[in-house]
C-alpha cells in the first residue's frame, strides 16, 4: 500500500496499540489536535484519553513519567513536538533511561520519537539533528529511518524492543517521501543496514534525509559512468558494522553523509570503524559530507549553505573516485 | 482578581499607551496579510488580545536602565523599547541587514543597545538568563529590573520553577509575567495546571504574586509599576499572571477549531485595544476618530516597512558560515 513516511509511522503505532494494551502515547497536543504534524490524528478517538495523553509542556516530566510507567509494565511512546525539545528531557533519558538496564537489569521499554532535521526554513530550535548525542550516551538505541516502509518496520521494532529507543523522524520526509509499505504487521529489526543502491566504484554510508541526498548525487554521477553503492544504516545504535564493511571491501572507497553537523558526528564513528577494519581495502581516504558546524539557520540562503546537499556529495564522489 | 483604580496617568501618556497598542495590533494585521500572501515563513504568531500586557508591562520599565526579555507575543514591548519597524520586519522576514543576519527568525533577536534580549524557542529557557542579567548588575551594586514572560503552557517547564526559586533566594529584581491566554497550542488550562491561579505559586517561592485582567492596559501598567518599585527597593522578584485570551491560532497555520466559539466571542467584547479607545474617547483624552486616524497612519507605516524589507535580498549565504564563535577558532573546512 502506498503511504507517506508520516502515515507509515502512524500505521505502525496504531497497529501496535491495537495489538498491545500496554502501549500508550504521551506528548503535547497529540490528542485533540492530533499532534503538531497530525501524525496522531484520530488516535484519541480510537484509543481514548487514557492511552493518548495530552501532557503539560514538561518534557522532563513526560519522559520521566514514561520511564516510571515502563518500569511498571507499560510501553510508552513519547512524542517530542519537535525533537529539539528533547533537550528539556535529556537528563531523564540519558541519566535514568539509558542506565537502568545496566544497573538494575530491569527493562525500560519506551520510544521517544519526534520530528527532527532541517531544510524546511524553521529556525535553529526546530531543525536540529541530535542523534549523535544519544548514540554517545550509552544504553539508548537510536533509529533514523529514510523510507516509508522502514519507518513503519523500524517503529514497530522499536516499540517491541525492551530498551529505550530514540526515534528520529525527519520532518522534511514526512510528506515528501511516499512508498510501498507492507500492510499489517511489519517489522524491520534494529541493527540491520540496507543497501539501497548497488554499485561498484564507491560506497556512500548514510541515514535519514542524507540517504535521499546521496541517491540524487548517485544519479548525477551515474551519467559520468560512476557507479555508487549506498548503504542506509537505518539505526545508529545498534550499528550494523558488517554491512558497511562488506560494501567498502567491495568498492574500496567510502563517503559518509549525514545532515547533522560534522564535528563529533556519527560519521566520525563510522570512519573510524572503516579505518580500523577495512584499512587495507581502501583506495582513497574516507570522506565525510555533513552540515557546517553551526546551528541550523533560518534564512533559506543560510540554511542551504550550512546543510549538506547532493551537489556537494556528487563532487565528493568525483574526488574520491579520481583519487 | 485584583483590580485597581488608575489615578493620575497623564493624558499624553495614555495616548502613548494607545499608540503602542495600535502598533502591536497593526503589526499583526500586516504580518497576517504577509502570511496569507505566502511571504512570511517560519510561523506567524499573532499577539491579538495581548497588546495591553506587552505594552503596559514594558512601559512600567525604565528603558534606559531596565531590560526586556520578550516572548513571541510581545511585539508591543519591542516598540516600547525603541525597536524600529524596519529592524523588526527585516528580522521577521530574515532579510539582509537584519540584526540576526538571517540566522534566526520570528521574535528571537536581541538588541543590547536597546536593552532587548530575545528568546529561544524552548519555552522558559530565558527566565534563568533574565535572572542572571539582573544578578550581574546586583554584583556591581546596580538594580536592573529584568522583565520577562511565559505562557500558561510554558509555565510548566522545569526551568521556570528553578529560575523563580533562584530569583527569590537571591532577591533579584526579576518580574515574570505569566500570560494566561487560556491555551497552550491546543491544550487548555485544565490540562496544563491544577492550581486555581498561576500566581498562587508565588507564595511557594516566597515572592510577590498577583493575577490581573490582562486586557486592561492601565491595570497592567499599574501592577507592573508596583512590581518594578518593589524590585527597586530590593524586595525581590514578582510573579504577575495576566488573564487574556489568545484570539487566533497558536500560529497562523492553526485554525484553532478546538476553541469554543462562545469563548472567543466573550473575549472579543473585551478587546484591549477597542476598549481602551472607548475609554479614552469617553474621558475626552482622544476621540475615536483621532484613534482611527492614528491606526491608519500606523498601518501605512507597517506596509511601507514591509515593502522596504521585501525589497531587500536574503542575507548572503556566507553569513551562515561565520560567527559561530566570537573568536574564530582558525579551523578550516
Ligand atoms: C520546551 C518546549 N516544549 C515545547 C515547545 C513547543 N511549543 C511552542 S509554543 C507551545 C505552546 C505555548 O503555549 P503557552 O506557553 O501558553 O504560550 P502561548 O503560545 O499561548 O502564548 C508549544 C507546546 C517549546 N517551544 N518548548
Ligand atoms: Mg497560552
Amino acid at each position: 500500500m502506498q503511504m507517506t513516511y508520516l502515515e507509515a509511522i502512524a500505521d505502525a503505532i496504531r497497529l501496535e496499540m491495537r495489538r498491545d494494551e500496554r502501549v500508550f502515547l504521551i506528548g503535547e497536543d497529540i490528542g485533540t489536535y492530533g499532534g503538531a504534524f497530525k501524525l496522531t490524528k484520530g488516535f484519541l478517538d480510537e484509543f481514548g484519553s487514557k492511552r493518548v495523553i495530552d501532557a503539560p509542556i514538561s518534557e522532563a516530566a513526560i519522559i520521566g513519567a514514561s520511564i516510571g510507567a515502563a518500569l511498571n509494565g507499560m510501553r510508552p511512546v513519547v512524542e517530542m513536538q519537535f525533537m529539539d525539545f528533547v533537550t528539556n528531557g535529556f537528563n531523564q533519558l540519558v541519566t535514568v533511561a539509558g542506565t537502568t538496564a545496566y544497573r538494575w537489569s530491569i527493562p525500560v521499554p519506551m520510544v521517544v520519537r519526534g520530528p527532527s532535521g532541517g531544510g524546511v526554513g524553521a529556525n535553529p530550535f526546530h531543525s536540529r539533528n541530535s542523534e549523535a548525542w544519544f548514540a554517545h550516551a550509552t544504553g539508548l538505541k537510536v533509529v533514523c529511518p529514510a523510507f516509508a516502509d522502514d519507518a513503519k518496520g523500524l517503529m514497530a521494532a522499536s516499540m517491541r524492543d525492551d530498551d529505550p529507543v530514540v526515534f528520529f523522524e525527519h520532518k522534511g520526509l514526512y510528506r515528501k517521501i511516499k512508498g510501498e509499505v507492507p500492510e499489517g504487521e511489519y517489522i524491520v529489526p534494529l541493527g540491520k543496514a540496507r543497501v539501497v543502491r548497488q554499485g561498484m566504484h564507491c560506497s556512500i554510508i548514510a541515514y535519514g534525509s542524507a540517504v535521499h541526498m546521496a541517491l540524487a548525487a548517485a544519479e548525477e554521477v551515474a551519467k559520468e559512468g560512476i557507479d555508487v553503492e549506498i548503504v542506509d544504516i537505518r539505526t545508529l545504535v545498534p550499528f550494523d558494522e558488517e554491512t558497511v564493511l562488506e560494501s567498502v571491501r567491495k568498492t574500496h572507497r567510502a563517503i559518509i553523509v549525514h545532515e547533522a553537523v560534522l564535528t563529533a558526528g556519527f560519521g566520525g564513528e563510522i570512519a573510524a570503524r572503516i579505518a580500523d577494519k577495512a584499512f587495507s581495502y581502501l583506495d582513497a581516504p574516507v570522506k565525510r559530507v555533513a552540515a557546517f558546524d553551526a546551528p541550523t539557520p533560518f534564512a533559506p540562503t543560510l540554511e542551504q549553505a550550512v546543510l549538506p546537499n547532493s551537489t556537494v556529495i556528487a563532487n565528493t564522489i568525483r574526488q574520491t573516485c579520481s583519487f | 482578581m485584583a483590580r485597581k483604580k488608575t489615578v493620575g496617568i497623564p493624558a499624553e501618556f495614555r495616548r502613548e499607551m494607545l499608540r503602542y497598542m495600535l502598533m502591536a495590533r497593526e503589526f499583526d494585521t500586516a504580518m497576517l496579510r504577509l502570511y496569507r500572501q505566502g511571504k512570511a515563513f517560519g510561523g506567524v504568531y499573532s499577539q491579538l488580545g495581548n497588546e495591553a500586557v506587552s505594552v503596559g508591562s514594558a512601559l512600567a520599565l525604565d528603558r534606559t536602565r531596565d531590560v526586556l526579555f520578550p516572548m513571541h507575543r510581545n511585539i508591543g514591548g519591542h516598540f516600547v523599547f525603541g525597536q524600529t519597524l524596519d529592524q523588526l520586519m527585516l528580522n521577521h522576514l530574515a532579510r539582509e541587514g537584519s540584526q540576526m543576519r538571517g540566522t534566526d527568525g520570528t521574535g528571537h533577536y536581541a538588541d543590547p543597545a536597546l536593552r532587548i534580549y530575545g528568546n529561544v524557542s524552548h519555552l522558559g529557557a530565558m527566565i534563568p538568563v533574565a535572572a542572571g542579567f539582573s544578578m550581574a548588575d546586583a554584583m556591581r551594586g546596580i538594580t536592573t529590573v529584568s522583565m520577562t514572560y511565559i505562557g500558561d503552557g510554558g509555565a510548566q517547564v522545569g526551568e521556570v520553577h528553578e529560575a523563580l526559586n533562584f530569583a527569590a533566594v537571591h532577591k533579584l529584581p526579576l518580574i515574570l509575567i505569566i500570560e494566561n491566554n487560556q491555551y497552550a497550542y491546543s491544550t487548555p488550562n485544565s490540562l496544563e495546571f491544577a492550581c486555581e491561579r498561576l500566581s498562587d505559586r508565588a507564595l511557594g517561592y516566597g515572592m510577590h504574586g498577583v493575577t490581573i485582567d490582562g486586557t486592561d492596559v492601565e491595570i497592567v501598567y499599574d501592577t507592573c509599576l508596583e512590581a518594578v518599585q518593589r524590585a527597586r527597593r530590593g524586595e525581590g522578584p514578582s510573579l504577575i499572571e495576566t488573564v487574556t485570551m489568545r484570539m487566533r491560532g497558536h500560529a497562523e497555520h492553526d485554525d484553532f477549531s478546538y476553541v469554543p466559539k462562545e469563548l472567543l466571542e466573550e473575549w472579543a467584547a473585551k478587546d484591549p485595544v477597542e476598549r481602551y479607545i472607548d475609554r479614552l474617547d469617553a474621558g475626552g483624552v482622544l476621540s475615536r476618530a483621532q484613534a482611527e486616524e492614528m491606526r491608519t497612519e500606523i498601518l501605512a507605516q507597517m506596509i511601507e516597512a514591509i515593502d522596504r524589507a521585501l525589497d531587500r535580498p536574503w542575507p548572503a549565504a556566507e553569513e551562515g558560515l561565520r560567527n559561530v564563535f566570537m573568536t574564530p577558532t582558525g579551523e578550516q573546512r
